[in-house]
């Protein structure tokens, strides 16, 4: 009985005061067909037995400790300094519960307001949330506030193809129950122009990606403009990463923004737990879900941190709440808290940099080789596409047994890009590595 | 003391992290696109290390205090879990490398999902959703589809007691189906004859929380289930309060064709001060193929030896809810926990959680009233008032028992409690710490009556007295802005 520190004396002393012989006798309430049911489970193991069991679990699969990753769409494989896990071991910081007693929660109270501050800063918006549970569930949200801002009376909302497949695909399901028509991503080609000519007044919100699912950066000004010009509201899905070293969406007229948080310090985890990145204008802020620390002061005179506009929340406003969303992101906002701080205004933008530089190296040593060519000329960050000469699965099983993950299958994804691969180059990549991967792509050329 | 912000700390020049010069040629920057300046602060390491450890002093949290927050499980985090969350082959494999070379995550997920339908009586289970909203999202989502793939496209009702979490409401706006709220009796059950009332062909289902709010297992369970299920309906259950049932009676087996699991409250992964959580949902067989995409199954059975994992979408999916495959770090704590718990170790997670709750209840009612006093499960509801103190109110305990170093219960939750102090010890919790505990409560409701002013001005030894929420919501200072960018 791993962790209970009862004693057969206290047992029977706690049975006593309670009057009841047994602890069976607690459940008379439980009907008696279905009480103690024989569990088919395995016996308990020891700590020691346990970790030996995960070991080999954990060695089943490959990881980037030891395979040169060049896999990304979503999810990147970026450096994480020492100090950030060890901030987030602090057990009085995992081990707490959400701040609603803000006397005795100040840490997570402030880490939070910092953390809104970082995201506030860094995507040159008013504000941000405590967070989401990843960027597709925020960007949800995002249509969610834009349609309380619209009363409901506007039903159309515009994706860009170019944002992540799993983004577009979890909106569709969250808002299924709502009658939406929800349109821009059917063709891979829908540019700006296309979007634009979409937009009308039953528009709500109109959402672009940037860097794109493709890795493609645009300048989305004018763009922002006519999405405003028709009264809609305009999200753009960031890598906050990638706003290191380029324009905040603030410049492009954004009014929300949506990213997924995992580049920011969190490491990939097989997929989760993730960060969703949510920040918006002042004027939007009662229609924001999720928690909000603000600054406030104590009866001491000391300034501190409450949660705040909390009637939006559910658990006050119950089924009018702007989401249902309690339980959020907690833990990975002050992982990323302490990334940012740690890598700072200079250490950020070198880290995005230096991803920029490596993956326009790799970009152009692979457009050299016989049998890739790099599929269009648009400016890009630090993912690519390659049109390839065979299917993308045999070309990683090849790049696999030298010990390389190499990119995305984009014909998982987009009907009209099969044969073609999705690269990711981080700070992790060294030159060496790329030049291993280009001329691991040659030799399965000639092969 | 207040800690400084980290802005605050910020000065030019200062950094934490050097990083490698660049090792390819230089690529000129991105024609218009490149950022000008990067509103993030320059801090050293130690500085910064200082700044969060400081914070983290501020927090009062499991591994510091008994923490008896009713509906929240704040059961001990083991420390096994958070090294087996970060072993590199768990911490550092990417979501989207092939299956063949994930086998080990898709194993411990397989796993879990196993353990999950063994002990909630389950068919099927979706390990995606992040959280118990999310996960009731999910559940909603999937009530609404089963009905519409019959072509039954008048069920839009939800039934929900009075005595439910906020997000049983909200999640149901936010499938877009209609709440109808159900009052409780006075045993603190649902009033069956209320719900014969609205029991129709328009009904969804009804959503609940079982055993409730108020700690008590539902008397009817199975006679509401018979209710609902007869007229079309289904049963969401509200895996919340699931800590007290483990190897007790299977959400399944009661009646319950869809429910969700909270890994952080039930299967011991930290909250982490508000996340991430993890809340899987299972369901029972007329809705396994609704479930969210993906579900890990044995794709290849092998001969004796380790079958091979695969993602599987299920045939009527309703889509997918979030990237990837559900917060894996905490598939891991949670699978890690369970296997240490093993069959008997399961069932006294229940037991001991049961014994706590019961022995507080007893120890307390003199001293509290206790609206629907009855035998409970892990948890109960005092009233934080008494007729005879009129300026003191739940909110005043719950400040002064800060004082003695334990965290206050739930308050003002349910909302069917006057002024309700919600107490729940869980099952890690030693007799003395609750001794400890029933002793500074005993106290307190002295203190109540020979100096009201305690508490009225209560905490006095935290590092922070009480918070002006007023001021915070009236000003909305939600940011700091770097000295040099002067505030809008």
């Amino acid at each position: 009985m791993a962790y209970i520190p009862h004693t057969e004396k206290d047992r029977q002393e706690m049975l006593d005061v309670i009057g009841v012989q047994r602890i069976e006798d607690l459940y008379e309430a439980i009907p008696q067909d279905v009480r103690f049911p024989d569990l088919d489970l395995p016996p308990a193991l020891s700590e020691m037995e346990i970790l030996e069991e995960l070991q080999a679990y954990a060695e089943a699969n490959v990881e980037t400790r030891h395979f040169n990753y060049f896999l990304g769409a979503g999810a990147y494989n970026h450096f994480i300094p020492s100090v950030v896990d060890h901030m987030l071991l602090r057990s009085e910081f995992y081990t707490a519960y959400t701040p609603y007693q803000p006397e005795i929660s100040q840490g997570t109270l402030q880490v939070i307001f910092e953390y809104q501050s970082l995201i506030a800063n860094l995507t040159g918006m008013d504000v941000s949330n405590a967070s989401h549970y990843d960027g597709s569930t925020a960007l949800a949200e995002a249509v969610i506030l834009a349609l309380h801002q619209h009363r409901f009376k506007r039903e159309k909302v515009i994706l860009s193809p170019g944002i992540h497949p799993q983004f577009r695909h979890v909106v569709r399901t969250y808002l299924q129950g709502l009658n939406l028509e929800i349109v821009g991503d059917e063709n891979l080609d829908n540019g700006q122009e296309n979007l634009q000519s979409m937009i009308d007044d039953d528009t709500t919100l109109v959402a672009v990606q940037y860097p794109d699912f493709l890795g493609r950066i645009y300048d989305f000004s004018s763009f922002g403009e006519a999405v405003h010009t028709a009264g809609a509201l305009f999200c753009v899905v960031v890598n906050p990463l990638a706003l290191g070293y380029l324009k905040p969406p603030s410049e492009f007229g954004a009014d929300v923004v949506v990213g997924e948080g995992q580049p920011l310090g969190i490491p990939l985890s097989f997929g989760g737990p993730y960060l969703g990145i949510f920040a918006t204008l002042d004027r939007y802020v009662r229609k924001m879900a999720g928690r909000l620390a603000g600054e406030t002061e104590d009866s001491r005179g000391q300034r501190g941190y409450v949660l705040t506009l909390t009637p939006r929340e559910q658990h006050i406003r119950r089924q009018r709440a702007t989401s249902n969303i309690c339980t959020n992101q907690g833990l990975i906002a002050l992982a990323s808290t302490v990334y940012m701080s740690a890598m700072g205004k200079h250490g950020l933008r070198q880290v995005a940099e230096l991803c920029y530089q490596k993956a326009h190296y790799a970009a152009a040593e692979i457009d050299s080789l016989k049998g890739y060519r790099l599929w269009n000329s648009d400016p890009f960050f630090n993912e690519f596409v390659i049109s390839c000469s065979h299917p993308v699965a045999e070309i990683n099983d090849y790049l696999l047994d030298r010990e390389i993950v190499g990119g995305f299958d984009l014909g998982r994804a987009y009907e009209n890009l099969k044969d073609h691969m999705l690269l990711a180059v981080t700070e992790l990549n060294s030159k060496d590595q790329i030049d291993a991967l280009v001329s691991a792509l040659k030799e399965f050329d000639h092969a | 003391m207040p800690e400084a912000l980290i802005y605050e700390l910020s000065s030019p020049g200062r950094f934490a992290v050097a990083l490698p010069e660049s090792d390819v040629p230089n690529t000129p920057p991105p024609d218009g696109l490149e950022r000008e300046d990067l509103p993030l602060p320059e801090i050293s390491e130690l500085d910064l290390v200082r700044h969060f450890v400081r914070l983290s002093q501020y927090n009062h949290s499991i591994d510091t205090g008994f923490y008896p927050l009713g509906s929240c499980t704040m059961k001990y985090n083991p420390k096994i879990n958070e090294v087996a969350a970060r072993m590199p082959g768990f911490a550092f494999a990417h979501p989207l490398q092939d299956e063949e070379i994930s086998q080990g995550n898709l194993a411990i997920m397989y796993e879990l999902q196993e353990w999950l339908m063994e002990i909630g009586g389950f068919a099927g289970i979706s390990l995606q959703p992040a959280a118990g909203a999310h996960g009731e999202l999910t559940g909603l989502l999937i009530i609404g589809n089963y009905h519409r793939d019959r072509g039954d496209f008048a069920r839009t009702k939800m039934l929900i007691p009075d005595s439910a979490h906020g997000t049983n409401p909200a999640s149901t706006t936010m499938a877009g189906l209609e709440l109808i709220e159900l009052p409780s009796d006075e045993r603190g059950n649902i009033d069956l004859e209320k719900l014969h009332a609205v029991c129709d062909d328009s009904l969804a289902g009804l959503m609940l929380t079982n055993p409730n709010t108020l700690g008590l297992f539902e008397e009817h369970v199975q006679e509401v289930a018979q209710l609902v299920h007869d007229c079309g309906g289904l049963m969401y259950g509200d895996g919340a309060n699931m800590n007290p049932l483990l190897g007790i009676v299977r959400p399944g087996e009661l009646g319950f064709d869809v429910l969700h699991f909270n890994l952080h409250k039930t299967f011991s992964t930290p909250h982490g001060g508000g996340g991430p959580g993890s809340g899987p949902v299972g369901v029972a067989q007329h809705l396994v193929d609704f479930l969210p995409a993906p579900i890990v199954d044995i794709v290849e059975p092998g001969d004796e030896e380790i079958p091979t994992f695969g993602l599987v979408t299920p045939q009527k999916s309703i889509g997918r809810m979030k990237t990837f495959h559900g917060h894996f770090g905490m598939h891991v704590r949670a699978y890690t926990y369970m296997r240490m718990q093993g069959k008997s170790g399961i069932r006294a997670i229940a037991d001991h959680a049961v014994l706590n709750a019961n022995y507080l209840r007893v120890r307390l009612r003199d001293a509290y009233k206790i609206p629907y006093d009855r035998v409970c499960m892990h948890e109960f509801v005092m009233e934080g008032k008494w007729p005879d103190t009129p300026d003191i109110h739940a909110l005043d305990i719950s400040k002064r028992i800060m004082d003695f170093g334990f965290h206050p219960p739930t308050n003002y939750f349910p909302l069917i409690v006057n002024e309700a102090l919600m107490i729940e010890p869980t099952e890690t919790e030693s007799k003395e710490t609750l001794d400890a505990f029933v002793e500074a409560m005993l106290i307190i409701a002295e203190e109540a009556r020979s100096s009201p002013e305690t508490l009225r001005s209560a905490p006095h030894t935290t590092p922070f007295g009480r918070m002006d929420e007023v001021k915070a919501a009236r000003e909305l200072i939600l940011c700091c802005r770097p000295a040099y960018i002067p505030k809008a």
